[in-house]
């Protein structure tokens, strides 16, 4: 509840823990979110009563139920609707939302949109395996065209989704990508997403090693990573490969990857996470990493703008109203401007 | 009054007229000057889902029906005693409607060549002149020809002058009843109060009509009505939806919550949306959601931190609602659903009235999922209903379907308001500390009343999961244990019949406790079914009203009263709902009487069914 001065009670990661089993198969991705997140949230000046957890339905929605906060694991795809009735009437709470690429881009799609736009000041943890898991394996609205699963024997015929590009579409204000194989990236992107007010979204690469493994081994693995991420840093140029030799430049409006032997590092594109445009390309960097040619996928913020939140507003119009008007008065409501009187 | 005057205990005028002729603002007008005159009245408008339906055709002919009397006044009148016509398509729609030798005031420019064939005249008729209407008392006026003659001169153009002319009729419809302008003149001013030319306008054409009744001698008899004998006390004109609004602001004031709405706009329930927005100073807030679904769930969020939460749709929208309400019930969190029932299936009959919403609100989810359902049965008890529905949401965990209509949504009747003092407190009785040491919090832990704690963000120690998965009985921990299962589904079913422990039983309106008929009704059937039920009492026949506005759970005697009549008739406005609920749990051989044409029963509908059995 609202108080004056907020009195903080420091707690323990070991804290968050609930007495329920975890039950997501060995080997998930979602181990390392779930860590991440109890390292994380402690340290955040919260009191740990003033949390909460809220999710839709898929594995990743389990999450409320470790988290020793209040939560609530709700119905499919409805949990950013049910943070928006509770932030907006409870603007003192911490709201988090977790939700998976199924839950928040397909059969959620509309709420996510719509709670971007309004800009609630929670934190959005979107877990993309790029398929259903809970029900054992169909492909999901992030799945790449062309995917074999059990409702697709021949193939996927959809276009995916880019969420990144949805989030900028709904005019989100923070947009991020994390993965869940570098827990050291992703607690910055989550201590970043907390202290944002507005509705900060991480989109988390989480691999599913049973229905959907490997999904994003080529950004994960050592082999691999360096030549195929790019990790934005704000002020920082745009500067990937294993010897730190590649970098990004806008060439006009397009950008290209060139060698750091040809192009001197002052020239590079420079992160500027409140850029809008640059932003939009950035999230538009994502290409297939088999393409000949193909971008590094970036990770990083890419995106932070000061919107107001729509509790601020909302809390704001009741507050002006009882300035206003004085607190209702219930008689003078029931009579209304007309009476009479029988006799 | 002058000598010519005829004394009346009541009289029923239908207005129609095109949707864009103002026939629901002349209709809304006379009433509100009628309920402040003192007579007893009841209202039913009827008009079409277009915004503007086709100028001057049948389709697009909107109503307004008032009943008001000196006596008491239960419905809107079966059959009118004068009909007001702005055009032919109004005259053509509505004739059957007025009574053998009833009065039609007609506007003459509403009956030209091209009005007599959108209304699908033949060639060449036109029924204020070929004679077809000498049974009744026709009084031609030329309304648009007058209103042009009072404006001439005002610098108004053609189109303003002629939106004006149903004040023309008003003001005549005035004069012949005898009423004041006071009321009309006061609403012309706040209404256009930034076009002062507007007002004029308006305000001297309102007069015109008046005092054309005194000059013009068309009309030789006026009617005087005078107030009714109600019961004493303080009255206010009110419809069902801001009747419904009030009760939830009502509840929440009395209960110490902030309310919050979650809605989308739907036709007929987006007036209590309209109306709750206005009332931000009293804690109100209202989210305008993106879809139907985001509506309950922003307000299922909003009751998990505390507030008296309320979702307002009609049908369809309801039907979009149903996974959330399921949801609902599992987490057990107050949460009342406002449903303004309209006709069905599908997008149906948007602004027509209907009662087929009753079996979808008491078993139209998936799973066992038993949940409170309440009917008011007239504009003004849509707020003791609501308050009701309140109540028993809060003090009891759950969510609580509260049935309206579209009749009783628009529909008006005079109110013996109450006094805030007069209405009973409520106890949310949310947690506000831990349990002492040593003591595990149960979030599903039970009271007297098989009510879960209402604990809310904020509070430490208190910190704990819901969801929709199926609970362990008190830890509420997930359980997939085919005993607890079991269990909790009982447990839920029984929590809500234990609702029937805290309501009051159910009372006779009207008849003899013991006889031949009972008629049994729900909802907005209520004025139709009292009124001749009255009659046929009048009449000598052996016949009782019981109106039942606990549908689930019922009240614990309705059983008794059932069995203490030869037979049950359970009208509504549908093809048999509640009468399928009195068969299925009292095992008795109720009668159903179905009107399903998006308009209410009459009284003498009802009245010849009543005598069959009676």
């Amino acid at each position: 509840m609202e108080t004056a001065e907020k009195t903080v009670t420091p707690f323990t990661s070991k804290e968050l823990v609930t007495d329920q089993e975890v039950r997501w198969c060995p080997g998930c991705g979602d181990y390392s979110i779930l860590k991440q997140v109890q390292t994380v949230v402690p340290e955040l000046g919260l009191n740990r009563e003033e949390i909460v957890f809220i999710s839709g339905i898929g594995c990743s929605s389990r999450f409320p139920y470790y988290m020793e906060t209040y939560g609530m694991h709700s119905i499919h795809g409805r949990a950013t609707a049910i943070a928006s009735g509770l932030k907006a009437t409870r603007p003192e709470l911490s709201v988090w939302i977790v939700t998976g690429d199924g839950d928040s881009l397909s059969i959620g799609g509309n709420h996510f949109i719509h709670l971007l736009r309004r800009n609630f000041d929670v934190n959005v943890l979107l877990f993309n395996n790029e398929i259903y898991g809970l029900t054992k394996g169909q492909y999901s609205p992030t799945s790449e065209k062309g995917k074999i699963t059990k409702s697709t024997p021949m193939g996927s015929v959809d276009h995916p989704f880019n969420p990144l590009a949805v989030v900028m579409g709904a005019d989100g204000t923070f947009v991020a990508r994390a993965m869940d194989r570098d827990p050291i990236h992703l607690r910055t992107i989550l201590k970043r997403a907390h202290q944002h007010k507005g509705t900060s979204l991480i989109e988390i690469y989480q691999n599913c090693n049973v229905f959907n493994d490997g999904a994003f081994e080529v950004f994960t693995e050592k082999s691999s990573k360096a030549d195929e991420t790019l990790f934005a840093e704000h002020g920082q140029p745009l500067v990937f490969g294993a010897a730190k030799d590649k970098g990004l430049i806008l060439d006009g409006f397009q950008p290209k990857v060139v060698s750091l032997s040809e192009v001197s590092a002052n020239d590079l594109w420079i992160h500027d996470e409140r850029d809008r445009t640059k932003a939009d390309m950035l999230v538009r960097m994502f290409d297939d990493p088999s393409r000949e040619g193909h971008f590094p996928r970036p990770f990083g913020i890419f995106y932070v703008e000061d919107r107001f939140t729509y509790e601020e507003a909302y809390q704001h119009q009741l507050t002006e109203a009882l300035a206003r008007k004085g607190e209702g008065d219930l008689d003078a409501l029931l009579s209304g401007n007309n009476t009479w009187v029988v006799e | 009054m002058e000598n010519n005057t005829l004394l009346a205990t009541e009289a029923t005028i239908l207005f129609a007229g095109d949707s864009g002729d103002g026939i629901q603002l002349t209709g809304d007008q006379f009433t509100n000057t009628t309920a402040l005159y003192g007579n007893d009245l009841s209202t039913f408008p009827n008009f079409p889902a277009e915004i503007r339906a086709p100028q001057g055709t049948l389709a697009g002919v909107s109503g307004f029906q008032i009943k008001f009397g000196s006596t008491q006044v239960f419905t809107p009148g079966d059959r009118c005693d004068m009909l007001v016509v702005m055009n032919a398509a109004a005259l053509k729609a509505n004739l059957k409607q007025l009574k053998p030798g009833g009065i039609i005031i007609a506007n003459t420019e509403g009956f030209d060549g091209k009005n007599l064939r959108l209304a699908r005249y033949a060639e060449g008729v036109n029924p204020l002149e070929d004679g077809s209407l000498e049974t009744y008392k026709l009084f031609k006026i030329d309304v648009t020809r007058l209103t042009k003659a009072t404006l001439g001169g005002s610098g108004l153009g053609t189109k303003e002058i002629d939106r004006t002319k149903n004040m023309f009729v008003l003001g005549f419809i005035y004069w012949i009843y005898n009423r004041s302008l006071d009321t009309t003149i006061r609403f012309i001013e706040q209404k256009f109060a930034k076009r002062p030319e507007i007002v004029e306008a308006n305000i001297k054409t309102l007069k015109a009509g008046y005092n054309f009744g005194d000059t013009s001698e068309t009309f030789m008899q006026r009617v005087e009505i005078r107030p009714a004998q109600i019961a004493p006390g303080r009255y206010r004109n009110i419809n069902g939806n801001p009747a419904t609004a009030m009760g939830l602001i009502a509840a929440a004031k009395k209960a110490g919550l902030k309310l919050f709405l979650g809605s989308y706009p739907i036709t007929p329930a987006s007036d209590i949306l309209h109306e709750l927005s206005k009332h931000k100073h009293f804690g109100v807030g209202t989210f305008q959601a993106e879809d139907e679904i985001a509506a309950i769930c922003a307000a299922i969020g909003a009751s998990f931190g505390g507030s008296l939460a309320v979702t307002t749709s009609s049908g369809p929208g309801i039907a979009l609602k149903t996974e959330a309400i399921g949801l609902a019930i599992m987490l057990e969190l107050p949460l009342v659903i406002v449903n303004v029932q309209r006709g069905g299936p599908s997008t149906g009959l948007p602004t027509k009235t209907e009662q087929a919403d009753l079996l979808q609100a008491v078993y139209g989810r998936n799973g066992e999922a038993p949940l409170p359902v309440i009917a008011a049965k007239s504009p003004g008890d849509c707020f003791y209903a609501a308050f009701e529905a309140c109540r028993i949401a809060i003090e009891h965990r759950t969510p609580v379907f509260f049935l309206s209509d579209g009749y009783l949504a628009n529909g008006a009747e005079p109110w013996r308001f109450p006094s805030s003092a007069d209405l009973p407190e409520i106890k949310p009785n949310i947690l506000n500390s831990a349990p002492a040491e040593g003591e595990k919090f149960l979030p599903y832990g039970r009271d007297e009343k098989l009510a879960r704690p209402w604990a809310v963000p904020g509070v430490k120690g208190l910190e704990h999961r819901i969801g929709g998965l199926e609970k362990e009985h008190e830890t509420g921990n997930i359980s997939y244990d085919p005993e607890n299962h079991e269990f909790m589904v009982k447990l839920r079913a029984e929590r809500i019949e234990k609702v029937a422990d805290y309501i009051g039983p159910q009372t006779l309106d009207q008849g003899p406790e013991k006889g031949k008929l009972l008629v049994l009704g729900w909802g907005s059937t209520y004025g139709a079914i009292k009124t001749a039920v009255k009659s046929a009492l009048d009449e000598g026949y052996s016949v009782a009203h019981a109106h039942v506005r606990y549908i689930h759970p019922f009240p614990k005697n309705l059983e008794s009263i059932l069995r203490s009549y030869d037979h049950v008739l359970v009208p509504e406005m549908n093809n048999g709902q509640l009468v399928r609920i009195i068969r299925d749990r009292f095992l008795i051989p109720a009668e159903g009487f179905s009107k399903i044409k998006g308009i209410p029963f009459t009284a003498e509908e009802l009245l010849t069914k009543i005598k069959t059995l009676a």
